[in-house]
């Protein structure tokens, strides 16, 4: 997996306590989705010296750690050339989360990383980046775009080619930034939902495979594509862009699994050989083909 | 390398010196079986034991340990703030521990000592402790060492080796530790005694009937030998996932991390956890990627026996002690399973022999 997994950085993490997550305070919390499932929190280091040691790249994870409930493994939703804060949107669905999503604006907690590999950004430069994402599975798709839209960066890619779907318009994650990104003509946009009834919506409907096939580009030796979504999106999508010529190994993909340490320790998470959290997340199809698949 | 003879009359005492500096844990009889225990005051290690029932992981690496507490009172300056918990890291010296199982502790320092991260907690525990291994004259019909990277006199993880030499016992230094060891137990007469640990160690080794073979592991296909579900199905179909061999295995280190409340008290533990068990791997959707335990037990002797081997090359993830065949309920037999996989390919491969 080595083309994936960039030279470890000399991090602070050598020497102190990996387990030992830094304090952050929640400054900032977003509902995002009209079922008020998904919230964004927004967190700000404690210690001014912390944001500088939790240096990381958009495709990263972090365990968010609530004392007396427990560590969860998020994707990171800001994007490293945003300062000041980090950002996690955040599904209620177990104890952690559901703990969270109850927690005020000035409580303290934990963000224990940056965790596992990301995106292959290096690789990516003078490339075309079709990112494919369906839910909130958007986060760290979220936290690309804007690392790639940045004016520093944005330069260093080709086309970027978005298709991003919900269940419905108010299931979409980070709706006033979508539409921005809509406005923009460095970017191209598809955002669609399963179905509507909104007689303004003014977007696309139909599933996110079909909406890939007819927007994407063809995919070639210089054009990517990044993948995230639910498992569902994921087997229907897979076929629509080897079709459209992507091979193996220019679908990019993150996976998830059960953590605990998130550093490569407790043994759970392995995919075969790998583990998530450590080798991973982020792999290419034609690495996944070779696992046992087991996620 | 430095042998010293230590006359047995002489034993107790050079323990009460050795008390001074280290703490002591070592095998005690518990009515039926001998476990590694703390060694009180006066207390000596019993070495009329075949092996410990369980591994000696646990001294490096305690079956449940603290890792973190914190308040949860809001009215406190440090509510909600993770503190790191004062352990003893004082030496602690390990005597009579069998090669098998201190093969086993430099195996699982490959998973807590990694280029990027080190678990603090495992590596502190391990600096700390000094490994002085009793050689195994009389294995047990379980023990399959010998073909498992691993041997009745093995050095691997020791830092000294002792052998039972009737009215006297050897001692070979094999490390920096080991020295420091023999200097505060005072054992200065040195003796020219390699013969007995040559000759010691192949009569021992021939006593070891019991073998696997590994050969082919290495270079089997993954994919293959973890798609062969006729074979995994035979293997698994007693198994009933209890977890006694994950929990006696001295090279098995998976943990989990779990947050206790009492009052307004918190701590963070980390306590061994076991790939037998479905909620190791089920995600909170309920979606289990190992939900049957058919994936569970093929997670566990693939891990073993091919990914491992894959990884580090070092060899299989067993050091042969045999604790899992002994006390398996079910007769899953990890020498049978080992060379079904080594063999993967072969004609008739079925794990019921006969």
């Amino acid at each position: 997996m080595s083309a994936l997994s960039p030279a470890i950085q000399d991090r602070e993490e050598l020497v102190e306590n990996p387990y030992l997550p830094y304090p952050v305070r929640i400054d900032d919390i977003v509902v995002e989705t009209e079922d008020r499932n998904l919230k964004t929190f927004k967190f700000v280091f404690l210690n001014e010296q912390d944001e500088k040691k939790f240096d990381y790249h958009a495709g990263q994870f972090a365990e968010l750690s609530i004392p007396g409930k427990g560590e969860i493994p998020i994707g990171i939703a800001s994007s490293p050339v945003e300062k000041g804060f980090v950002m996690f949107t955040v599904n209620k669905a177990g104890v952690v989360t559901t703990h969270l999503h109850n927690m005020k604006v000035g409580d303290i907690m934990g963000i224990r990383g940056p965790m596992g590999n990301w995106f292959p950004w290096e690789m990516l430069e003078g490339k075309n980046v079709l990112l494919v994402g369906g839910g909130f599975a958007f986060t760290t798709l979220r936290s690309s775009i804007v690392y790639m839209l940045d004016p520093a960066n944005r330069s260093k890619f080709g086309n970027i080619t978005v298709v991003y779907g919900a269940r419905t318009p108010g299931m979409l994650l980070y709706k006033s930034e979508l539409i921005e990104w809509e406005k923009r003509d460095d970017i191209d946009m598809h955002i669609t939902v399963d179905a509507t009834d909104d007689p303004d919506w003014k977007y696309n409907v139909g599933f996110v495979p079909p909406v890939t096939e007819e927007k994407a580009p063809q995919g070639d030796e210089n054009t990517y594509a990044i993948v995230c979504g639910p498992p569902i999106m994921i087997k229907f999508t897979q076929p629509v862009l080897e079709k459209l010529g992507y091979t193996h190994d220019r679908i990019i993909m993150s996976l998830e699994n059960r953590m605990k340490c998130g550093i490569g320790m407790c043994g759970r998470c392995n995919i075969g050989r790998e583990l998530v959290c450590k080798d991973g997340p982020v792999f290419t199809l034609e690495q996944i083909n070779q696992t046992p698949r087991e996620y | 390398m430095k042998i010293v003879a230590i006359d047995k009359k002489d034993w107790e005492k050079s323990l009460d010196r050795l008390r001074q500096s280290y703490g002591l844990i070592g095998p005690v009889k518990d009515d039926r079986y001998h476990y590694f225990r703390k060694l009180s005051e006066g207390q000596t290690p019993d070495f009329d034991f075949f092996n410990t029932r369980t591994s000696a992981k646990e001294i490096v690496y305690p079956q449940s340990e603290d890792m973190f507490e914190y308040t949860l009172d809001p009215t406190k300056e440090d509510y909600h703030l993770l503190k790191e918990v004062e352990k003893d890291y004082s030496p602690k010296a390990v005597l009579g521990i069998r090669p098998c199982d201190a093969k086993a502790v430099a195996l699982v320092k490959l998973n807590f000592d990694t280029e990027e991260y080190k678990d603090p907690y495992w590596l502190r525990s391990w600096e700390a402790t000094t490994f002085v291994g009793l050689a195994c004259d009389a294995p047990c019909s379980t023990c399959f060492c010998t073909t498992a990277g691993c041997g009745p006199y093995h050095e691997e993880g020791l830092d000294v080796l002792l052998a039972d030499d009737g009215d006297r016992y050897l001692a070979k230094v094999l490390t920096e530790k080991g020295k420091k060891f023999i200097k505060a137990a005072g054992w200065t007469e040195e003796v020219d005694a390699a013969e007995r640990f040559e000759s010691g160690k192949a009569a021992a080794e021939d006593k070891i009937v019991s073998k696997v073979s590994t050969e082919n592991l290495a270079a089997a296909d993954t994919l293959a030998l973890h798609g062969n579900e006729q074979m995994w199905e035979d293997i698994s179909f007693s198994c009933i996932n209890c977890g006694t061999c994950t929990f006696v295995c001295p090279t098995c280190w998976c943990f989990d991390i779990q947050d206790e409340v009492h009052g307004k008290q918190g701590k963070r533990m980390r306590n061994w956890d076991s790939c037998m068990f479905p909620i190791f791997t089920v995600h909170t959707t309920g979606h289990n990627p190992r939900g049957t335990k058919l994936q569970r037990v093929r997670q566990r002797f693939m891990h073993k026996l091919k990914y491992f081997v894959d990884k580090y090359d070092s060899g299989i993830m067993c050091v042969g002690c045999g604790r899992c065949v002994q006390q398996c309920p079910v007769n899953i037999d990890i020498r049978r399973v080992c060379d079904l996989m080594n063999g993967y390919g072969a004609k008739d491969a079925c794990a019921v022999e006969g």
